[in-house]
């Protein structure tokens, strides 16, 4: 089956070919295969694949990537909104969580 | 905690290490159920430390996960016939992904671990392996900084690390890939029919009381034969949203799992009018329209938190919109339905 796609046109990934040195650990990482290698230097392929999960920025050496990461769950927007805070999965203590 | 796994212990340089069987019991498979229907999800858990499968020395491959007892018993599970390390952090319980979102299986817990638990005494080499979906909380070059342990992200499932160590500690294409079949999204659905909690049970009550009301009086025995149909309707809009949408997923239409709830709520809706329990009157069917769209909705909307791939910029936007109209359904439709009990529409 192929991949999913969510709404198009959101998402907040960003890569700086600049600072990128192609090291290909954004292809690793990525669950979503959102990266490809062009002239020996990464770039988004897919962005629309892209579920914001953070793996790459955090693991870009070059810090090259920039993405406003977080867990795409209506519950834990919801918990944020109640509650005044950011997203969080976090569904209180003893509670049903992720 | 259960600890059953563990047939022996193993001497080393940084004391004994539990060593630990690669097939589940009988008792791991029940709890292996359990837990995917809620049953003590939150506390199933391993103690966090160092683990050994088969007969593991200075040399042998560390691979890390959490402490949450499914991912522990699906690595071991995938090491049989290896002979490596475990290093179990603490992620509270929490599944890999999960935790690494959170960042309990974080870059902070890998290094700790590596401290408290002596790992440059325990093997001579200087490599970790750590699932790919911890990378969400990992930064490998921050842990090699630190300790001077290279992270090698092996593949998304535990299943398929034989064929990443064979092949010289690389992963496939596919096996870098979070996909979501029917099968994922079937054992993940049990996880948010229960987030109506005791709702699910106070709620059709409630409607058990109301619909004693008829225009002109109260019947104990209106309160039953139109009691059990709200009911059914009510659980119809809920399974809609929570069961029916996330297995058919992909065949629905629209992006927006919001929108996709509504065409399954609406569906049941459908049947449910063949069925003849949406009431008499158009006032009471279309409250009841309103009523299921919208609670199939939201239901569908959170199973987002149960998915692979919705982001959260996403899901703001999608609930920016649907939220909002999925509580005026539900409200109007619920107000509709009241009147109805009391006027004849």
């Amino acid at each position: 089956m192929s991949r999913f796609t969510y709404l198009t046109d959101v998402v907040t990934l960003k890569l700086d070919p600049e600072k990128c040195t192609g090291c290909r650990m954004c292809l690793i990482v990525c669950p979503h295969a959102v990266f490809e290698i062009e002239e020996k230097k990464a770039v988004i392929r897919y962005l629309d694949y892209c579920m914001e999960c953070g793996a790459c920025a955090k693991n870009c050496q070059e810090g090259a990537i920039t993405v406003k990461s977080g867990v795409g769950c209506a519950a834990g927007i919801l918990n944020g909104l109640i509650r005044g805070t950011e997203p969080s999965c976090d569904c209180g203590s003893g509670g049903n969580c992720c | 905690m259960n600890a059953g796994f563990i047939t022996g212990h193993l001497q080393t340089d940084v004391g004994p290490v539990p060593q630990i069987s690669t097939v589940w019991s009988f008792q791991d498979r029940l709890n292996t159920m359990k837990v995917r229907w809620s049953i003590g999800r939150m506390s199933y858990r391993v103690l966090p430390g160092i683990y050994a499968v088969g007969n593991p020395d200075k040399s042998s491959r560390v691979f890390v996960t959490g402490n949450y007892k499914l991912s522990f018993d699906h690595l071991r599970r995938a090491l049989i016939g290896i002979d490596g390390w475990l290093l179990v952090i603490d992620t509270k319980g929490i599944n890999v992904w999960c935790a690494a979102g959170k960042g309990t299986f974080g870059t902070k817990e890998v290094v700790r671990r590596i401290r408290i638990h002596h790992l440059e005494k325990l093997v001579d080499h200087r490599k970790i392996i750590l699932p790919q979906l911890g990378a969400t909380g990992v930064s490998a070059h921050e842990v090699k900084h630190m300790t001077g342990f290279a992270v090698i992200y092996g593949p998304v499932k535990a299943v398929d690390i034989k064929h990443f160590l064979e092949a010289g500690l690389k992963a496939s294409d596919q096996m870098r890939l979070v996909t979501f079949p029917l099968a994922e999204r079937l054992k993940v659905i049990p996880v948010d029919v229960f987030y109506g909690k005791y709702y699910m049970l106070l709620v059709p009550a409630i409607f058990f009381i109301l619909s004693g009301f008829y225009p002109g009086g109260y019947s104990v025995d209106s309160a039953f034969t139109v009691g059990w149909k709200s009911t059914l309707n009510l659980y119809s809009g809920y399974f809609a949203g929570c069961v029916i949408t996330p297995a058919l997923l992909p065949w629905i239409p629209f992006r927006r799992f919001s929108l996709k709830g509504i065409v399954t709520g609406w569906l049941a809706a459908f049947l449910l009018l063949w069925l003849n329990t949406l009431g008499g009157s158009i006032a009471e069917t279309t409250s009841w329209f309103l009523m299921m769209g919208g609670l199939s909705s939201f239901m569908a909307m959170n199973f987002t938190g149960s998915s692979t791939f919705t982001s959260l910029s996403g899901v703001q936007k999608e609930m920016k919109t649907a939220l909002p109209i999925q509580i005026a359904m539900v409200s109007v439709g619920l107000a509709g339905w009241i009147i109805t009990r009391f006027l004849a529409l």
